[in-house]
């Protein structure tokens, strides 16, 4: 492998490319669940290519894609902080609490024999979309993202054992929300 | 365990994140444990409609232009510059001369890199992200493929042989892009990848089993090929016969 190339170089480009491009569509889903905007999305995607271009050299590691996805984030915090007299808050500014209050009180209704009944694909979307953070960005990570525990971890800057109680509280909140869901009159 | 403990566990457990120690204390609790055992099940539920409610979106085109242009040109490699490299009678030289993605199967390789094809069949299956392309015309596939990938992979249409084209996808095995053909048998979904080899040479087929899929694996001009599929392996042998018997047509007509 050549190693001492130019920004623009080409063959830096079609290893940037290669390594790179093919997770566009995850970049870009998970834009638009941080930004509930497609052209706030696309905006921070492109964003994201530029920077990661512009630090491809010096890139070791973790996995591409929560590589990919730390610069994202980053990215759509800037976004946030420029928004910020307006918009709903950001993913650091959640109240401490409330990833403090015990999991298991929030359950103490749960029907032991409850099964979920189906629901179609655009009440799921609005059911997951309508998830605070900074659970509902675990969960898009883990069950759209498809990343593991550890590359959540990578990509987020937290412990594993954050993430795993995150995840836990984000598919609890869900299953709450769910269940309500179907509660209301058809 | 307790019902604190299992509460985050088992989460752990529905995503196979679980060592088997730990894995079989959380299936010990939910066995004794109604309440545990209700939400197990709900989770998984949920987990299976997620996946199967489509939530993923596909980058507009027109963000992938964007992007592309902003990287700087590769050169363009010719089919001509790829056959003088080999000439040379190098194999690495070549590679080196026009940076191909190569694919040069050893041992423990091969055996990942057929575990990543199974990997990226069953993603294909359970992301609701089949196709990027959704196509039965082979006319309107092959070329989506033009500027995603480095080779042009074969796209045939064997309907009349039994194989319903579905359409094409970008995926990801051995951290390189490579291109999927889609094709259904019945209810059973076939993906054909194929990715750039580093010789020409033709390999003849081979059928392996990995988690319950059959894949049949072969090289052919310069492409390697797998098919992945859960139809039998007499079916999917039928499958990479008649397409490759129709690719030596189309060359030959």
């Amino acid at each position: 492998m050549p190693a001492s190339a130019s920004h623009d170089d080409p063959e830096r480009a079609r290893r940037f490319r290669e390594a790179a491009l093919p997770y566009l569509d995850d970049v870009y889903t998970l834009a638009r669940y941080l930004l509930r905007n497609p052209t706030d999305a696309e905006d921070a995607v492109q964003e994201c290519y530029l920077r990661a271009l512009k630090h491809f050299d010096g890139y070791r590691g973790p996995a591409m894609k929560p590589w990919l996805f730390a610069i994202l984030r980053n990215v759509c915090h800037a976004e946030y902080a420029r928004r910020a007299t307006t918009a709903a808050p950001s993913i650091e500014d959640l109240p401490e609490t409330a990833e403090q209050t015990p999991l298991w009180r929030e359950q103490q209704d749960t029907p032991e024999t409850e099964i979920l009944r189906e629901r179609d694909a655009a009440t799921i979307r609005r059911l997951v979309e309508a998830l605070v953070e900074p659970f509902k960005e675990t969960f898009i990570l883990r069950e759209i993202n498809n990343l593991s525990y550890r590359e959540i971890a990578d990509t987020v800057g937290a412990p594993v054992g954050t993430v795993m109680s995150r995840l836990a509280r984000a598919r609890a909140m869900l299953r709450a929300a769910w269940t309500a869901e179907e509660e209301q009159p058809q | 365990m307790t019902c604190e403990e299992a509460e985050i566990l088992l989460h752990a457990l529905i995503d196979g994140e679980l060592d088997a120690g730990h894995a079989r204390e959380v299936e010990t609790h939910v066995a004794a444990c109604p309440r545990c055992a209700a939400a197990l099940t709900a989770y998984r539920q949920m987990s299976r409609a997620v996946a199967g409610a489509g939530l993923r979106y596909t980058a507009p085109p027109a963000l992938r232009q964007r992007i592309e242009a902003a990287l700087p040109q590769p050169r363009v490699t010719s089919r001509r510059d790829l056959l003088k490299g080999f000439a040379m009678g190098s194999a690495v030289s070549a590679l080196a001369a026009t940076g191909l993605v190569a694919v040069v199967l050893r041992g423990d390789d091969e055996q990942r890199i057929l575990s990543d094809v199974v990997s990226a069949h069953l993603r294909s299956l359970q992301a609701g992200h089949l196709t990027d392309v959704v196509s039965t015309d082979q006319h309107t596939v092959k070329p989506w493929f033009n500027g995603r990938l480095d080779v042009a992979p074969p796209v045939i249409d064997l309907t009349a042989q039994g194989f319903t084209l579905v359409g094409g996808r970008l995926d990801y095995v051995d951290a390189r892009a490579i291109g999927a053909v889609v094709y259904r048998r019945r209810q059973h979904v076939i993906n054909l990848f194929v990715s750039q080899t580093a010789t020409t040479e033709r390999q003849p087929a081979r059928i392996e089993t990995i988690q319950g899929f059959n894949i049949r694996r072969w090289s052919d001009r310069g492409l390697n090929y797998w098919a992945v599929s859960d139809i039998g392996a007499d079916e999917l042998a039928e499958f990479g016969d008649k397409f490759e018997t129709a690719s030596r047509a189309n060359r030959e007509g």
